[in-house]
């Protein structure tokens, strides 16, 4: 499979060093994509880096990705500007359970640069909300200048039919949220454990934690869902690059029932 | 329908697989080895040459008799022609706004594998099912696939390290080929050959064969009960998969670390371990890109890097996944064993590191917890 | 209007008490109320009470020289502020500031340490409950300290 040209519609600083690109097709596109799969973005010359989804699901055709700037690829694909041509293969991995959860609660944490993968849910489910119960974000940050999506996330908060608290790692005086991790949001969130599925993203031990505190507050392991990830190199199960044990995360995953992947988790350097 | 071939005869195989356009690759010794090499006649083999293999060790050594396939395996396997070390995937140009992306068509020419022993069979088999049999078929591996004619040859020389027994993967050929011979050696020197596909039964008719005698059939039977004999007991394969996933902290994978190099020559010789990587390039001017797939090894320290960070910097993690991922998980991701029991690793391995010993220890170690 | 017995079980730590001991906890409670920007006690003074916070956000500070107070942690509805009560010295490891209005339920550590030297079965049930909200406490902050989503360059 060979990259497709698309290009940089629009470029917007979400932090000092993460940045979303709006991707529009030059010609020929890829094929929807659905909340919780990744395409490989491929900077010419350079390299490709498996990257989620980040956008709304529903406008067809436009591909955005919020990218953090970590290597050589993400740093040249966070220089991009406004009519520069990248290459998209995918898309990619499974989808979030956006059909299990209809009729139920929907439990959304997000630790850093986790809640890009999952904003497609969210903006599914605000688009479709009479399907869904409770929608509640919980959003974790190292510190208030590294949250991203800070006015969209207060826009969100702002609705009468959504429940969102913030939460940072670290903070001055001058924030007036909520310190402390994100796990700590769980208990007294407003949503019933008994009818609810749960969608986390963040550092794997922010995962863990979340999930075992979700379980402790009464979800059923079959309702609490995660999204992995490994290196990657082809996103297409040939290269065993993104092996973690038993799975294979860019053909099986890379969203994952909590039940299938935490043995997993508990082995390092598996 | 059983034939035999006369040894002498042989040429006539060739022949008639390069009457039909066939390039033909089969052992060859050279550099101390027998490895593949372009057979231009049957004087290429590697007549009356045998090899000696312990960990960290292959010899090739003189037989007394002349055999034409008297040796194990070398340290060549056929994924050097089905998964070249290093390809070309496409090349890229900046074009009109976009890319021109053009894919790399490989120069591919029908090749006859002579000379594949029933291990190599399966080891083939198992990376059909990785390249061709997910949702993503690699375009190379299948269009170096396609016209392949394989004449696989029975074991009647196993190593000291060959246990291909143990997985069901041999001495005898059973399916997966165009033509399978057994060399037999009492007597005249001759060939049981048997056709495993139209294509196979095509070329064999056109052979100076006669119909296999009652003798061939059971001397050929002989050959590799024979072999498999001498395998008994090798390796125990009862369980392997749940026994590894149970002990993955086992003190004997410490145990190992302390003596593996993570140097990849185990990967570099098992005619199954797939991994590969990309390398992009541009040129000077920023013009043009490509992107080469080359080999990988789970063993190599960045194997495992993401953004800053690595998920499995240890050797002991590393070795851990090569033998977890060979003996276990590929039956959770391919549906069978990676392993077919040829022992390449054994013998290319500098430190000797034995897999059918290490997992033994871990099946020790685990009875000694169970009864303390 | 709930009475303060009924109040003080939306804590973990008094949530599944028995009716009279929630009654006898309550009289050594009271409600209380903070401005934002209020503070409810520094860091060095004595520590006799504790809170629960019912509505509001209170901030745990920190001095740090050259950085100025960083906010550590942030207490929120049903969650406690203050456990130096519990031990000696009895002085404030950290200074709590309410960053919005805040309604809390004050408790007189000193009126709960007798209550509980009085009826050690009490005393045993409170200080189990309190145990296991410290170890959630302690998790938490574990978390935070292990800076997840830093960039691991420190």
């Amino acid at each position: 499979m060979t990259p497709l040209a698309y290009r940089v519609e629009r470029k917007r600083r979400e932090t000092a060093g993460t940045w979303t690109l709006d991707l529009e097709p030059v010609g020929e596109a890829i094929d929807p994509i659905r909340p919780g799969q990744f395409t490989m973005l491929y900077l010419f010359g350079v390299g490709e880096v498996p990257i989620s989804s980040s956008g709304d699901p529903a406008l067809d055709g436009r591909l955005v990705h919020t990218i953090r700037a970590a290597g050589a690829v993400t740093r040249g694909l966070c220089a991009a500007n406004p009519g520069d041509v990248v290459g998209v293969r995918g898309p990619f991995g499974n989808t979030w359970p956006l059909e299990l959860a209809r009729g139920k609660d929907v439990v959304v944490v997000a630790g850093g640069i986790g809640l890009p993968p999952l904003r497609p849910a969210i903006y599914h489910v605000l688009g479709n909300r009479e399907e869904y119960g409770n929608l509640v974000l919980l959003y974790g940050g190292r510190s208030p200048t590294e949250l991203v999506f800070r006015q969209e996330v207060e826009r969100w908060r702002a609705r009468l039919d959504a429940s969102v608290e913030v939460t940072v790692d670290t903070a001055g005086h001058d924030w007036r949220g909520r310190v402390g991790v994100v796990t700590k949001l769980i208990p007294r969130a407003p949503f019933d454990p008994g009818n609810a599925v749960a969608m986390i993203v963040g550092p794997e031990i922010m995962m863990r934690f979340a999930a075992q505190t979700l379980l402790e507050r009464g979800m059923p392991v079959e309702s609490v869902f995660v999204s992995m990830e490994r290196t990657m190199r082809c996103g297409v199960g040939l290269c065993g690059h993104c092996q973690l044990g038993p799975t294979l995360i860019c053909r099986d995953g890379p969203v994952y029932r909590w039940d299938e992947i935490a043995p997993l988790l508990e082995v390092q350097e598996l | 329908m059983a034939e035999t071939l006369a040894a002498a005869d042989l040429d006539a195989l060739l022949d008639a697989l390069r009457g039909r356009g066939y390039r033909i690759v089969g052992p060859v010794l050279a550099d101390g080895t027998i490895g593949h090499g372009e057979l231009s006649s049957a004087a290429d083999l590697p007549a009356g040459w045998t090899d000696e293999q312990g960990p960290a060790s292959y010899r090739v050594a003189p037989r007394d008799d002349d055999a034409l396939f008297g040796y194990a395996v070398g340290p060549q396997s056929w994924k050097g022609e089905l998964l070249p070390a290093r390809v070309r995937l496409w090349q890229a140009r900046r074009e009109n706004g976009g890319l021109a992306v053009e894919e790399e068509q490989p120069d591919i020419e029908p090749t006859a594998f002579v000379g594949v022993r029933p291990c190599e069979l399966a080891a083939i088999a198992i990376q059909d099912e990785v390249f061709l049999g997910g949702r993503f078929v690699d375009r190379d591996y299948a269009a170096r696939r396609a016209d392949v004619f394989l004449v696989a040859v029975d074991c009647g020389s196993p190593s000291e390290l060959c246990f291909c027994t143990s997985l069901g993967t041999g001495p005898g050929a059973s399916e997966g080929f165009d033509l399978a011979l057994t060399e037999l050696l009492e007597g005249e020197h001759r060939f049981l050959v048997r056709a495993g596909s139209p294509a196979g039964e095509a070329v064999l008719a056109e052979l100076p064969t006669r119909p296999a005698s009652r003798d061939d059939v059971d001397a050929a039977g002989l050959v590799t009960a024979t072999a498999a004999r001498a395998m008994d007991g090798r390796f125990d394969a009862d369980g392997v998969h749940d026994l590894l996933l149970r002990n993955l902290e086992s003190p004997v994978w410490d145990e190992v670390a302390s003596r593996c190099l993570t140097c990849g020559n185990c990967t570099l010789v098992c005619p199954t371990c797939f991994c590969t990587h990309v390398e992009d390039t541009s040129s000077l001017d920023g013009a043009r890109a490509g992107r080469e797939r080359v080999w990988d090894t789970c063993f190599s320290v960045r194997y495992a890097e993401m953004h800053g960070g690595n998920t499995r910097p240890s050797p002991r993690a590393r070795y851990r996944q090569w033998l977890t991922h060979k003996l276990a998980t590929w039956e959770d991701q391919f549906g069978t064993s990676g392993c077919v029991g040829c022992g390449r690793c054994i013998a290319w391995c500098p430190v000797g590191i034995d897999i059918r010993a290490e997992v033994a220890a871990i099946r020790a170690e685990e009875d000694i917890h169970a009864h303390a | 209007m709930r009475t303060l017995d009924a109040l003080i079980t939306d804590s973990p730590v008094f949530a599944d008490l028995e009716h009279h001991e929630l009654e006898l906890i309550a009289g050594c409670a009271k409600n209380v109320g903070f401005e934002a920007g209020d503070r409810l006690f520094r860091e060095g003074d004595p520590a006799d009470t504790f809170f629960l916070v019912r509505h509001g956000l209170v901030a745990l500070e920190q001095y740090v020289p050259n950085r100025g107070v960083l906010t550590v942690d942030t207490a929120g509805p049903g969650e406690i502020v203050g456990w130096s009560w519990l031990v000696p010295p009895h002085r404030w490891q950290l200074s709590a500031r309410a960053v919005e209005q805040t309604r809390a339920v004050e408790f007189d550590g000193a009126c709960l340490r007798d209550k509980c030297a009085a009826d050690t079965d009490l005393g045993y049930r409170l200080l189990t409950r309190i145990s296991s909200e410290l170890v959630s406490v302690l998790t938490a902050a574990r978390l935070q300290l292990a800076d997840v989503y830093g960039n691991g360059d420190h």
